[in-house]
């Protein structure tokens, strides 16, 4: 009943993000979709957004806009990258496609559950495995690799090759 | 920007060129690897058969095998 309201009410809060999804603008709307779902966001496998990050420019992006039909030659290299803001794009592709350090939180998330497996294993060996079967006791593989001895095995390069039936051990 | 001219670079034969190096290199390598296997392995397991069964007597080899007592039908 509680929580059928909450919901109702986050529903309700929702559609209001709706409305504004047909015309996207810079950051600061903590309602609507976020990166990476948001219709302007770009990455390296998906270089082309649907729609530019930015639409209104403010009064130096438009100097700016007016400088860029010149020689691009004459923008200086802070210029070169707020340029992206015409071009609608939100970052640069060196701004895009910088590395980060999330696999390590993902390699020790991995190794944590590992280990965490290893517990419960260790625990499943010792209180649910049953006894081991007569034909695993050490009495009975000494007489089996016995027997396999006498018989020969694998006598050119196998397991009778490496042992000395003379002095009745392994050979060295 | 440069001011001298670069020279210019190879532009065609390039597939050419990289199929002929490659076609030789392929088959040196394979014959490398046959005579590799031939002379590491193969030649050593003919050998050791060889020497096994120089000595061989399979009278010999019955006998020792009854006398640990493996066979059910002969004691």
């Amino acid at each position: 009943m509680l929580s059928r309201a909450a919901w109702s009410l986050m529903l309700r809060k929702g559609g209001r993000g709706r409305r504004e999804m047909h015309s996207p603008e810079a950051p600061a709307r903590g309602e609507g979709k976020m990166p990476p779902y948001a219709n302007w966001y770009a990455q390296r496998s998906y270089p082309m957004p649907e729609e530019p990050f930015c639409t209104e420019l403010s009064a130096e992006q438009q100097a700016l806009k007016e400088k860029e039909k010149g020689s691009w030659t004459q923008l200086s290299h802070a210029e070169k990258v707020a340029c992206r803001c015409q071009g609608g794009y939100h970052q640069t592709f060196a701004e895009m496609n910088r590395r980060s350090n999330e696999w390590k939180t993902v390699m020790g998330c991995v190794f944590f559950f590992c280990g965490f497996t290893a517990l419960l294993i260790w625990w499943q060996r010792v209180y649910v495995y049953p006894p081991k079967p007569i034909t695993l006791t050490d009495e009975w593989k000494a007489q089996q690799l016995q027997r396999m001895l006498d018989m020969k095995v694998n006598p050119v390069h196998g397991l009778a090759s490496h042992w000395d039936y003379e002095k009745k051990e392994w050979k060295k | 920007m440069a001011s001298e001219v670069l020279a210019k670079p190879q532009m065609r034969g390039l597939l050419a060129r990289r199929l002929r190096i490659h076609m030789v290199g392929a088959f040196l390598v394979s014959l490398g690897v046959a005579a590799l296997y031939k002379f590491a392995v193969a030649e050593p397991r003919k050998k050791a058969y060889a020497d096994f069964y120089k000595n061989y007597s399979p009278e010999k080899d019955f006998e020792e095998m009854k006398k640990a007592g493996i066979f059910r039908s002969i004691k």
